[in-house]
């Protein structure tokens, strides 16, 4: 059923015979291999130059009965692979050695035994793509959409079981009847003249441009495109896996059976304190109510940085990375007001922590964000900003 | 056809014998000197004699595996090279008297005290050594005078029979030849670091013997067609085939050699990378790179010409070529062993190229004595004959 559809559509848009442009190669079929070697020998001889034999497969000895010469088609590999190899290295150098670079397993950032894959890849990609597009180009005989011989008996047989020779009418000792008369005596099965794919007289113009193959061309996209998302998205659609998400395991805060009260977390024991969890004694409690305790982290190098780092992540964003109040957020959330007032400089290190585990009018308790040593190390931090901002005189005249 | 059996000429066998004479006095005086370096020596010779004996052989299995038309003109000359595998059991001899000085894992005191080559020690001890390498011996051997009794036999009265019993051999042998193979690659040159892996390495020797087996028969037919020994029907496009497998074998080898070296690389792990840095410390680095250029590059860019594989003078140079690379080859395997820190080539390894050389000149000339070059009865042989590109 399928293949009479196809034939029906083959009849009604790609009209074969009879054709009207100009002569474009006499063809003749043969039966045996052998008689199609014996037939290229004397074409050859007789002086033809434009003239191309076809098989349904490769036949040892047609080289020399044609008398080919290498073809260049070679180079053109050559060129598209050696390409092919240096995009590649170009592409890794570029991705891994400057644009991304990650540190895998202590090498180094370019390393070219691992390119070394991705330059054979390309290296086979783009010569391939290269040459099925010289293919085409030279085949198909861009910009006409076809072959002149396509859609001809004579291609079919060509294909299947016969082995086809034609000579073109552009070859410089071109005439019909010789030719044909040349065929029948090498004992052809069949001879016919091919001309070139024109259905009415006066129809000159690029085939590519033709409203019925642009429409032709359209429409398979469309079909192409619907058939293979029916197929995808709906005959063959699977849920998407979910193995990971279901695990016989009791999720924080849910509901579980296991315990009399139905929680799936435990709570901590009476009167104890988890690991890390060191409870701020003032909190919730106002300004006055700390007790001043010194800053019990020294003030090293190691220190700062770790400070530097929990006040750019934490901090910076609202206080800005000076701690001027010009923050990056500016326009959406209240500015808060300058770390370099008078009333903070003057403001003890055990207020400052009070105010980042607390909160403060607008500021949220950063509590659960930053660890505890590091809200001391970010205040040394701040410390170090303040006298940037303010440096008395002896710090210059002391250097 | 018209070939017409020619002997042979006796230079062969006086340049061979001179040669050989004078390798095995090098190859004494040196067990007399360096009796360590000598065994080395030895062993390098012992392998490339089993790479063209056993490559040659599998060479010809698979000539009847696939039932290729186009090597029957040459598959005389295989067998001939591959009659060096009954030879390789009294060559193997020798190599027992040096597993001390050889293998460092025969050090009975020292696997006692090395937890990794003590879990080996139930496969590297020598008792079953001894046991795989009779084993394999013995299995070549066993079809080298199978498959070319019945190639021989058919040299009288032609009958397909024969061909059809070599296909049934070939097709037994070629599961057993790649274990057996691989075998031997551990044995004899994984096995000198015992504490190293690959388990690509199997793979890795046998691309190698392929090429040298491919290679020597190259060579010998083009002498022998150049000389007119063989049929005057023969014609330059059989040979295409031969050079392209070289060239394609030559990639495989280079493709086999990265991949070993690429996951080694990756995993950078201590007890695989060793290996790898043994053979780039001092002038090792040199003989490594001169083996990526000598083994892999050079005969790539001299092999992709299409015409390079029809030309004898190209194709004699390439054969040489690629036998004196399968021989750094093993010189890269098997001597970072011995040479600690830099590579070494001394009066001792002179002994290789003479003896080797010689040696396979002898068998050539010894083994074709009895033997018609080509199998002029082969079913197959017309179609090799009228093979054209």
């Amino acid at each position: 059923m399928f293949g009479k559809i196809l034939k029906k559509l083959d009849e009604k848009l790609l009209k074969s015979e009879p054709r009207t442009g100009k002569l474009f190669a006499v063809a003749a079929l043969f039966d045996k291999p052998d008689d199609i070697i014996h037939a290229a020998e004397k074409v050859t001889e007789r002086g033809y130059k434009n003239y191309d034999v076809l098989t349904p497969y490769p036949l040892h000895g047609m080289d020399g009965a044609m008398k080919l010469k290498p073809s260049k088609i070679g180079w053109v590999a050559f060129i598209a692979g050696i390409s092919g190899t240096t995009l590649a290295f170009l592409m890794m150098w570029w991705m891994s050695g400057i644009d991304y670079k990650i540190i895998f397993g202590g090498k180094p950032y370019f390393n070219l035994p691992p390119s070394i894959p991705i330059m054979f890849e390309l290296t086979v990609l783009i010569s391939a793509i290269v040459l099925v597009n010289s293919l085409i180009l030279i085949y198909m005989k861009l910009p006409a959409n076809a072959n002149p011989l396509m859609d001809t008996e004579f291609i079919k047989r060509v294909t299947s079981d016969k082995f086809g020779i034609y000579i073109q009418a552009d070859d410089p000792k071109f005439n019909v009847d010789e030719v044909r008369g040349l065929f029948q005596s090498l004992g052809s099965s069949s001879v016919s003249n091919i001309n070139e794919a024109e259905y009415e007289k006066g129809d000159s113009k690029n085939p590519l441009l033709s409203l019925k193959f642009m429409g032709v061309v359209a429409g398979t996209c469309v079909v192409t495109v619907l058939v293979s998302y029916f197929v995808l998205q709906v005959l063959l659609f699977m849920p998407p896996f979910s193995w990971m998400h279901e695990q016989p395991k009791l999720l924080p805060q849910g509901k579980s059976n296991f315990f009399k009260d139905n929680w799936s977390m435990r709570r901590p024991v009476e009167g104890t304190v988890a690991r890390g969890f060191i409870p701020y004694e003032f909190k919730g409690m106002p300004d006055s109510m700390v007790v001043p305790t010194p800053n019990p982290l020294p003030v090293t190098k190691k220190v700062l940085e770790v400070g530097k780092k929990r006040f750019d992540t934490y901090c910076s964003p609202c206080h800005g990375y000076f701690g001027k109040g010009d923050s990056r957020l500016r326009g959406q959330f209240p500015a808060p007001p300058s770390l370099h007032t008078e009333k903070v400089r003057n403001w003890k290190d055990a207020n400052i922590y009070h105010v980042i585990t607390n909160g403060q009018n607008v500021m949220p308790s950063y509590e659960s964000s930053i660890s505890r040593d590091d809200r001391w190390a970010i205040i040394h931090y701040i410390r170090v900003l303040q006298r940037s901002q303010n440096a008395p005189d002896s710090d210059l005249e002391s250097k | 056809m018209d070939y017409i059996k020619k002997q042979l000429p006796n230079s062969l066998m006086k340049t061979g014998g001179i040669m050989l004479v004078f390798g095995v006095i090098i190859l004494i005086l040196s067990f007399v000197f360096t009796p360590e370096r000598a065994f080395f020596d030895y062993l390098w010779i012992y392998l490339f004699m089993l790479s063209i004996g056993v490559g040659s052989l599998a060479l010809v299995a698979l000539e009847y595996l696939v039932g290729a038309t186009w090597s029957t003109p040459f598959r005389r000359i295989t067998e001939i090279f591959a009659s060096a595998t009954p030879l390789l059991i009294i060559l193997a001899i020798p190599l027992f008297f040096g597993l001390h000085d050889l293998f460092h894992w025969t050090h009975t005191d020292a696997v006692q005290n090395d937890p990794v080559l003590l879990s080996k020690s139930s496969y590297l001890n020598v008792e079953f050594f001894t046991a795989r390498t009779i084993f394999c011996l013995l299995l070549w051997t066993m079809f080298y005078f199978l498959i070319a009794r019945n190639s021989e036999k058919q040299d009288v009265d032609g009958n397909p029979v024969y061909t059809k019993k070599n296909i049934t051999l070939s097709t037994i042998f070629t599961p057993l030849f790649v274990i057996s193979i691989t075998i031997a690659a551990i044995d004899f040159a994984m096995s000198l670091e015992p504490h190293w892996y690959s388990t690509i390495f199997g793979v890795y020797y046998f691309s190698g013997t392929v090429i040298a087996a491919l290679a020597a028969t190259t060579y010998a037919s083009v002498k022998l067609k150049e000389g007119g020994y063989l049929d005057s029907a023969l014609g330059n496009d059989s040979f295409y085939s031969l050079g392209t497998l070289i060239f394609a074998f030559n990639i495989f080898w280079a493709y086999i050699a990265f991949s070993q070296f690429l996951l080694i690389w990756y995993a950078d792990m201590p007890e695989e990378t060793f290996w790898m840095i043994n053979r780039w410390d001092g002038s090792w680095k040199f003989v490594s790179i001169a083996l990526l250029f000598f083994h892999f590059i050079i005969p790539f860019l001299l092999q992709i010409d299409r015409s390079s594989k029809t030309n004898f003078k190209s194709l004699k140079i390439i054969s040489i070529w690629m036998l004196a690379a399968h021989a750094l080859d093993l010189y890269w395997l098997i001597f970072p062993t011995l040479f600690k820190g830099n590579a070494g080539f001394g009066w001792q390894e002179l002994s290789f190229p003479l003896i080797v050389v010689g040696l396979i000149m002898v068998i050539f000339k010894v083994s074709a004595e009895k033997k018609n070059l080509m199998a002029v009865k082969d079913p197959k042989m017309q179609a090799g004959l009228d093979f054209h590109l």
